[in-house]
């Protein structure tokens, strides 16, 4: 079955997106990547050390970009202007190529979005000729402004970044999902394998994650783990579920040639 | 001698100094990094003709583990 995920027009097997920070080492980073079977990575862009410790090793000697589609992100940002100029450096970096994603944080506790600051940034990146995955909050209003300024992918909170608290408003999500003519990704939240499989059966175009894997016990079992749950979830969407009933008196085995009657 | 800021810190430079003179004498040449010099990209194609300036700012990056 082809049913590959096609971001500004560029098809990719995997819909399983995943994130490079918090783990222990690059080699910790490189297995449990090639482990999910992602094909787009994201990355940070930050200022290197200029001369104190050379021959530091380098994030993407070991994540080729000729192997994976790097795509820079702008954690960290708390305006516009910040996020513009983190990715027009990260463009710089990767040779030019165009995908992004941009995040604009309005709070350092929860890492809520700033949403009218990620509008104001999409508009310029967009303009500039930015491919844009866009990080934001779980209001289909605004999902839907930044769909109409050229987002090439909406990236829904499913809770918290970092919180693991999984799918909390599944309602809205399937508003966002409903609407979009553009893909849906889930972008933050995901605890563990069934909530990546839910936000996929909910009609998820793809999952972001980076904690659920980073961070569990055993990152490279959870990378495969995650890499099923996107596989199960998709197919279960395509195949479409049973409605829920409370009762059906309708039993799986037949209800005649029971001995003894 | 011209005083920049790279980074975030002042420096201390010696005049007529390229971009890529700056980063080979940091042995940051040929590495995968972006260069960003007073709020405006340097393109890597660019890296032997742009000359450092007195007050200039400039940023040096690389990509990092991030989600």
């Amino acid at each position: 079955m082809n049913d590959s995920l096609v971001i500004a027009g560029k098809s990719y097997g995997s819909r399983l997106l995943v994130g490079t920070g918090k783990y222990k080492d690059f080699d910790e980073t490189r297995t449990a990547i090639d482990a999910s079977g992602a094909e787009i990575i994201t990355v940070a862009i930050r200022r290197t050390n200029i001369g104190q410790n050379a021959g530091e090793p380098n994030l993407l000697d070991a994540l080729p970009p000729e192997k994976f589609t790097i795509l820079p992100n702008t954690a960290g940002c708390y305006n516009a202007e910040d996020a513009v100029r983190t990715l027009r450096l990260g463009r710089e970096l990767l040779d030019g190529h165009p995908l992004c994603k941009l995040e604009v944080l309005g709070d350092p506790a929860t890492l809520f979005p700033n949403m009218p600051e990620t509008l104001k940034a999409a508009e310029i990146l967009v303009k500039d000729g930015f491919d844009v995955m866009v990080y934001c909050a779980d209001d289909p209003i605004q999902a839907k402004m930044l769909e109409e300024i050229g987002c090439v992918a909406i990236m829904p909170l499913a809770s918290l970044i970092g919180s693991g608290m999984g799918i909390v408003n599944p309602w809205n999500l399937r508003l966002i999902i409903d609407q979009a003519k553009v893909p849906v990704l889930v972008d933050a939240g995901v605890g563990t394998a069934s909530d990546a499989a839910i936000a996929m059966e909910l009609g998820c175009d793809g999952v972001l994650m980076n904690t659920a894997i980073a961070h569990a016990k055993k990152p490279v079992l959870m990378a495969s783990a995650m890499k099923k749950a996107v596989e199960a979830g998709r197919e279960a969407f395509l195949a479409g579920r049973m409605p829920r009933k409370l009762y059906s008196a309708d039993p799986s085995s037949p209800t005649q040639g029971l001995i003894g009657s | 001698m011209i005083q920049v800021t790279i980074n975030g810190q002042n420096e201390s430079l010696d005049e007529g100094l390229s971009v890529l003179a700056l980063l080979q004498g940091r042995e940051l040449a040929g590495k995968r990094l972006a260069v960003e010099r007073n709020g405006e990209i340097v393109p890597k194609g660019r890296h032997g003709e742009v000359m450092l300036a007195e007050g200039d700012r400039l940023e040096i990056v690389v990509a990092v583990g991030g989600g």
